[in-house]
């Protein structure tokens, strides 16, 4: 494991690049949220229960940015739903391994989620698994298992977490 | 109006003129309704979709599932035989398994510890004799005189049911021969891998559910996501399967092999869109021939609460179990075959996007029911009207009609008296 400044930095690093990313999806522009990532990237919603199975499915599985892309574009123009959106908050990043210009990363997650006439629910907990690539003073996602801690979903899964 | 207010009023009765074209909305929202449901649904003369047999490759398996509201224990026993039963001590009542599946010898209750065997049976009983003669259970009770309920259980194509009737009809008769072949052209032969399951917590009575997935008439007017990117202007055709009693349903479509002749290429379609919107990864659509016919899409249901679905490569299974009339938990199973090559099980993951609770053709069902649950809350004696393709329940080669939800509802009046 690298010294502790370095990790310091990395966490600090890769807590701003969430803060932006739950900005991009709750309160910005979500078109904006394929460019979180890398080109190349894996992108998987998955359970707990199944992740520890290690069941290949998820409930989204995408292994392009475009295929991220096509989800906001589908979402946006193509499915119907109630309108709802979502509230991200995030625990620290804790930066479990270094490699080069690679990380891996776990952080905890609670989304709740508002739907038009009902009230706040909590909608989901878990973790995001990840694997950053640091580019310049920023870093993209290689790779992110949301990793749900139920496995029931409410209702639907519309934006992504 | 909560359900004890509901059950206060007399039941109303079904407009009987009209069949099985009026479906009175009392009949989603009503606790009495749901009482009479699980007597002769879910506890009578019907086959519960239980597990996959995959799921039981060894003695001592056990998965913990429901059928309708009951809590089920399925195992393997060490003859090899499966058997069902009520998770339910015979003692006090307790829940026998608390994990979800496992390999065991027995399931001891953690409360008394009574112990039960594989196949249901009440075989322990803790401090049976007392401590030093005192206390110990009343002389003359017979082990075998208590145990929770057991199920028949039956396989077809390694789909494993159960029911608590013993004088149910085999499964093979239930299903017919005609859904019995719609079942083995995607199962029959194979050895399922399970990808992944999930549960789905819809916001409205389960029969709103079946009736989604009877409705082949919703499909292109609910799903966008087809249309919307001109993924489906191939000529299709397909047609509805109603079984006899009319509980049973197929919905089918394939590519018109005939009638793509000279036409643009698949691909080539796909990319242009009058809508200006087009997918930027189009390996979502990829797929493979699987089945020795040009069947893209495959809907299957067996009465009362069980879905065999095929959407080009993605194969899933789907338990509609309600949690009271007000709610329903969707069980999605992923499957995929052992014999899978690396390419072919890429594929089918990438089309579970379709599919599940955030699905691109399936995300919409996750929200109607809730609105009709929320439109007819005040209108319990008002009803649905069935209309489409006629009055009928019979099978048809086109998809514009309704006759397989009121193939349910002929169903479900029979086995109901409702």
């Amino acid at each position: 494991m690298s010294n502790l400044t370095q990790i310091r930095d990395l966490t600090s690093l890769i807590a701003m690049v969430q803060g932006r990313y739950v900005h991009t999806i709750d309160d910005g522009d979500c078109h904006e949220w394929p460019d979180f990532f890398v080109d190349d990237c894996f992108y998987k919603i998955i359970s707990a229960d199944n992740y520890a199975r290690n069941m290949e499915a998820g409930l989204m599985w995408m292994d392009s940015k475009a295929m991220l892309h096509d989800r906001i574009l589908s979402l946006l123009e193509a499915n119907v739903y109630e309108r709802h959106s979502y509230r991200h908050i995030l625990g620290q990043p804790f930066i479990t391994s270094v490699e080069g210009d690679e990380l891996e990363s776990e952080t905890s997650f609670m989304v709740a989620r508002i739907t038009r006439e009902g009230p706040t629910d909590l909608f989901v907990t878990g973790r995001y698994v990840d694997r950053y690539r640091v580019i310049d003073d920023d870093a993209k996602l290689v790779t992110r298992i949301v990793v749900l801690d139920s496995n029931q979903i409410d209702t639907l899964l519309g934006f992504p977490l | 109006m909560n359900a004890s207010e509901k059950v206060s009023q007399a039941r109303p009765e079904w407009p009987t003129e009209d069949g099985a074209s009026r479906v009175p909305y009392w009949v989603f929202q009503r606790e009495d309704v749901a009482e009479i449901e699980r007597a002769r649904l879910f506890n009578g003369p019907v086959w519960n979709f239980l597990t996959l047999e995959v799921e039981l490759e060894n003695a001592g398996d056990f998965v913990a599932v429901d059928a309708g509201e009951t809590p089920v224990i399925v195992t393997r026993g060490e003859d090899g035989e499966l058997n069902a039963f009520e998770n339910r001590c015979a003692h006090r009542g307790s829940l026998l398994a608390l994990e979800d599946r496992g390999n065991v010898k027995d399931f001891t209750c953690v409360y008394h510890a009574w112990r039960h065997s594989l196949k249901g049976d009440l075989v322990g009983v803790a401090f049976k004799r007392g401590i030093k003669r005192k206390g110990g259970i009343a002389d003359g009770f017979e082990m075998s005189k208590h145990g929770p309920r057991k199920m028949r259980v039956e396989v077809f194509e390694g789909l494993v049911f159960g029911s608590f009737d013993p004088d149910v009809e085999s499964l093979k008769d239930y299903l017919g021969e005609e859904i019995s072949q719609r079942i083995t052209r995607v199962l029959g032969g194979r050895k399922p891998v399970i990808l992944g399951n999930y549960i789905q917590v819809l916001p409205n009575n389960w029969k709103l559910y079946v009736e989604n997935t009877k409705d082949s008439y919703h499909a292109s007017i609910l799903h966008t996501f087809f249309t919307t990117f001109e993924l489906n202007k191939l000529s299709q055709k397909g047609g509805i399967v109603v079984s006899k009693n009319g509980g049973h349903h197929v919905s089918h479509s394939s590519v018109d092999a005939a009638a793509e002749k000279g036409k643009d290429t698949y691909k080539e379609q796909k990319i242009r869109s009058d809508s200006d919107l087009s997918l930027s990864d189009t390996s979502l659509l990829e797929n493979f021939k699987e089945f020795g016919d040009d069947t893209t899409l495959q809907i299957l249901s067996v009465f009362p609460n069980f879905v065999l679905q095929q959407i080009q490569n993605s194969i899933a299974v789907r338990t509609i179990l309600p949690k009271g009339p007000d709610s329903m938990h969707l069980k999605w199973t992923y499957v995929g075959f052992e014999e899978d090559t690396p390419k072919q099980r890429k594929i089918r993951l990438k089309q579970s996007n379709l599919i599940g609770p955030g699905g691109y053709v399936s995300m919409e069902d996750g929200c109607i029911g809730g609105f009709v649950r929320r439109g007819t809350i005040g209108s319990p004696d008002d009803s649905a009207v069935l209309a489409m393709g006629g009055y009928g329940i019979e099978t048809s080669d086109d998809r514009i009609t309704e006759a397989s939800i009121r193939g349910f509802w002929t169903e479900y009046r029979a086995k109901t008296g409702l």
